[in-house]
């Protein structure tokens, strides 16, 4: 290696961008060559003094503020939101045309829906996230939900089943915003998603898989209903019997 | 594979979240990932903006445009990491002012550039006594120093040294090759001791 090279390649070397091999060569080349190896110490030293002299800038505060008043806020949903949610089809527009309550989500549209019911139960789990009402009263919990959705979602008491109703909350789904009702099981959190659905008729369950989650849906009585957890695909279709069951015995009784 | 833990698969999901793009699925929702994601590294791409501009008020100008179009490609936003990413949107934003600068009548960016490239290395080499280290200055001193060097050494220098990037991602960001940078970094750091033994010797 002629000292031409060694130049260039010493800068490599102090960066840790070498492989072995270079490495190797140009440490045998620093090793005949007091000339290279001096510039190797000088440059090494340089580069620590420039990192101890702490060079960054700090972003003005009026710069920050300026950035932060261009992001979207926490508001209603502005027009953006309100046309894609027109984007979502015909189906919509038609319904809407006839005078009848938006459609929230079209079957259609079901592996997309899955994955953000997959998200919003991620979300959910992130400090401070999972409840906005907390309670284990399902008549604290049901009145909550009232006014702030077109409809509010059935709440049953599922505790002496082995599963605790301990909250509900809004969450946002495909733009629209939905309830959410949260179980517990053990150390497992179950959100329980209801959203209105222009048709009436019962879709039996089926329970999938998606990232390492299980999702339990069906639709009964003009409701599609989402159950997603990590509870075992067994525990998670006894909860969802549990509440079919408990929904026709208040319907019926 | 038999007795696979079940846990496995979850845990792998989770980890998963951290690094995969969820669709925002409102514009509050968005704006909350992108403040989380990206502002978090306002001072970093300011810096850059700082010393590739040379003027503080034409920073805070490039920083913001900068957020505009990271905040509007954010939803297509698939990698490399964040940082570089805001870095490569920053210097096409100060491209624009580049190219207005370089028709002042010093002379073209781009010929300064080829000028600096082309001399041979061991014209700033030959001027230090190899031996000689650097005493340690105050930042003001060695922001001068470093603002003082052309444009592709000072960025390619500041993304190394300030930002510490490496070299895959330098090139990503300079659009250049690995050994564009190589040399690059190379020739700053020889520039930059040059003048800092020359600031030294300078009578207080």
């Amino acid at each position: 290696m002629t000292c031409e090279e060694a130049e260039i390649l010493v800068h490599a070397l102090i960066d840790g961008e070498l492989d072995a091999g270079h490495a190797r060569q140009v440490e045998d080349h620093l090793a005949g060559c007091s000339r290279c190896a001096a510039q190797l110490a000088a440059y090494r030293e340089m580069s620590k003094s420039v990192a101890r002299a702490d060079l960054g800038y700090t972003a003005p505060a009026a710069l920050r503020r300026r950035i932060e008043a261009t992001l979207p806020e926490v508001r209603a949903p502005n027009r953006r939101a309100v046309l894609r949610g027109f984007a979502l089809g015909s189906a919509v527009s038609a319904i809407a045309a006839t005078g009848l309550v938006a459609v929230i989500l079209r079957t259609d549209d079901h592996a997309r829906v899955k994955s953000e019911m997959v998200s919003a139960h991620l979300r959910s789990l992130q400090a401070g996230h999972l409840t906005d009402v907390l309670s284990t009263d399902q008549h604290t919990v049901k009145p909550w939900f009232s006014g702030k959705l077109d409809v509010a979602p059935p709440v049953v008491d599922l505790t002496a089943q082995g599963f605790t109703l301990i909250g509900g909350r809004l969450d946002y789904v495909d733009a629209h915003a939905i309830g959410a009702i949260v179980y517990r099981r053990r150390l497992h959190v179950i959100n329980l998603f209801v959203s209105q659905t222009a048709g009436t008729e019962h879709r039996p369950a089926r329970i999938e898989s998606f990232q390492g989650f299980n999702i339990r849906s069906w639709s009964e009585g003009g409701l599609n209903y989402w159950a997603v957890s990590d509870l075992a695909a067994d525990e998670l279709a006894e909860f969802g019997e549990k509440f079919e069951a408990a929904m026709r015995s208040s319907t019926t009784g | 594979m038999p007795g696979r833990c079940i846990h496995a698969g979850r845990a792998s999901a989770k980890a998963e979240h951290g690094t995969m793009p969820v669709r925002a699925t409102t514009d509050a929702e968005k704006g909350r990932r992108f403040r989380d994601a990206a502002l978090s590294h306002l001072d970093d791409v300011y810096t850059l903006a700082r010393y590739l501009l040379r003027d503080p008020s034409d920073a805070e100008d490039a920083v913001q445009e900068c957020y505009l179009r990271a905040l509007k490609h954010f939803d297509s936003y698939r990698g490399p990491a964040m940082k570089p990413w805001l870095f490569a949107i920053l210097r096409n934003v100060c491209r624009a002012e580049f190219s207005r600068r370089a028709s002042s009548p010093s002379g073209t960016i781009d010929e300064v550039t080829e000028k600096a490239e082309q001399a041979p290395l061991w014209r700033e080499a030959q001027q230090t006594p190899e031996s000689e280290m650097v005493r340690d200055s105050d930042a003001s001193t060695i922001r001068r120093l470093v603002a003082a060097l052309d444009q592709p050494f000072r960025e390619t220098f500041v993304l190394r040294e300030i930002h510490n990037l490496s070299y895959r991602e330098i090139a990503d960001v300079a659009e250049v090759p690995v050994g564009t940078v190589m040399s690059r970094l190379a020739r700053a750091r020889a520039m930059l001791r040059t003048a800092w033994m020359a600031e030294e010797e300078q009578p207080k």
